[in-house]
């Protein structure tokens, strides 16, 4: 269908945009990629779209203390997926980029964008977690794992604009691995699972698994993380893994499938960042 | 009040805000080579090229484009002298009804500048988010993989 009317501002500065979302049906616009079928379906009706594209200085990848990151909202997925400073610094999150959609796609759609959408299918809010980012917005600073509230809802007030991700160094020797399973390429997981180890000596320092697609929200599976012990212990925390998620039941999969699937791809996912973290 | 390069020509034109690119192509401008399909972002059909990159013109609004440059499956060539995409298409029989036609040649256009497409996974993977109904995709990727191959010289 064609989306309802709706009235457009280019907005200039983030104060303007912050302004005109006190109309409280107003919406934001960055890359368009989720909010534009919404719209075309007539899922939406917004009064106003506040377009915050043009506002300068949201859309830089810049290096944040020794081994961090500082990635502006509105960069775009294909940037993120060709980035240098992200392949070396976060390689789990240039792995993953390879799973976000279609390039048509990815050259619209923003990080921000992806994130304040908050579908629990998508890559970007699993990865966030995963990587324990700080979201920076017009009012304050929220820890990821605080940001999302349930299926395609996030804790921002209606005039709350994200401006910055912040991704904290990870600890020397953490190797990763991201595993995904959907039915088409490009298609939203069935289910999608990404884990670091952090190694110390023989010992494991700190070991992180997020799940995508399986639950209302993305989820960082801290008990499973908590049995990983030594190598031979995967299996155990694969296993609490997928007993930890609720998935739905939809025609893309049942809910026992998407279980089974978690299971087996943090399995692999730990066992891709147990071999990466023991070759540093 | 917008103003937009499309296939080197400046338009100005006054816009409704929740015109669609793809009509605005079609309808305002009378491009029509840029096919609507699904209007949801999934089929690929409306495929044209913002600022260098390939975009879905039914995921865009017109209002959203003050200032840029679009190129059109238009821009690629005419039937008396189609360019080596389009002749590849045409010789590896790419197309059967041609609806998707446009989508899958401005996609080809953004992944040959790119992506190495060094195999045939990768021009698949490519090409992921364009649907065709007719041809099973095979012959496009032999068509996309002889523009590759020509390119390198190999």
């Amino acid at each position: 269908m064609k989306p309802p009317a709706f009235e457009y501002l280019a907005a200039e500065t983030l104060e303007q945009a912050v302004a005109a979302l006190a109309d409280d049906e107003a919406k934001v616009l960055a890359g368009g990629q989720s909010l534009v079928p919404m719209l075309n379906f007539r899922l939406l009706a917004p009064s106003l779209l506040v377009d915050i594209t043009r506002i300068p200085g949201l859309d830089l990848i810049e290096e944040d203390g020794d081994g961090g990151l500082r990635i502006g909202a509105l960069t775009r997925h294909h940037v993120l997926e060709t980035s240098a400073l992200v392949r070396d610094r976060f390689p789990v999150l240039n792995a993953a980029m390879k799973h976000v959609a279609h390039l048509a796609i990815r050259n619209r759609g923003t990080i921000g964008g992806s994130l304040c959408h908050g579908d629990p299918a998508a890559e970007l809010p699993g990865l966030v977690l995963l990587l324990n980012a700080q979201l920076k917005t017009t009012r304050r600073n929220i820890a990821a794992v605080d940001f999302f509230a349930s299926a395609l809802c996030t804790i921002l007030a209606d005039d709350e604009i994200l401006t910055e991700i912040r991704l904290p160094a990870l600890a020397p020797r953490t190797g990763w691995g991201f595993e995904e399973f959907a039915r088409r390429s490009g298609d939203f997981a069935l289910a999608a699972v990404g884990a670091t180890v952090s190694l110390a000596g023989d010992n494991v320092a700190e070991a992180r698994i997020a799940v995508i697609g399986a639950h209302e929200t993305p989820l960082r599976m801290t008990s499973a993380e908590a049995l990983l012990t030594d190598r031979s212990s995967i299996a155990a925390a694969a296993e609490a893994a997928r007993d930890g998620v609720s998935p739905n039941d939809d025609l893309h999969g049942s809910a026992d499938y998407r279980r089974h699937l978690v299971g087996i791809l943090t399995r692999r996912a730990l066992t891709a960042a147990w071999q990466r973290a023991d070759a540093l | 009040m917008i103003r937009v390069t499309v296939n080197g020509v400046t338009y100005v034109r006054e816009v409704e805000p929740r015109l669609l690119l793809v009509d605005f192509l079609r309808h305002d401008l009378g491009l029509t080579g840029t096919h609507v399909g699904c209007e949801q972002g999934v089929c690929g059909a409306c495929t044209i090229i913002l600022n260098g990159d390939s975009v879905r013109a039914c995921l865009c609004f017109a209002v959203q484009t003050d200032g840029s440059e679009i190129e059109t499956v238009e821009s690629l060539g005419t039937v008396d002298n189609l360019n080596p995409l389009q002749k590849a298409f045409q010789e590896y029989h790419a197309l059967q009804c041609g609806f998707c036609t446009p989508g899958m040649l401005m996609t080809g256009v953004d992944l040959l500048r790119k992506y190495p497409l060094a195999t045939d996974a990768e021009i698949r993977e490519g090409l992921s988010g364009n649907l065709c109904r007719c041809t099973g995709y095979e012959h496009v990727v032999r068509a996309i993989r002889s523009v590759v191959e020509a390119k390198s010289g190999s």
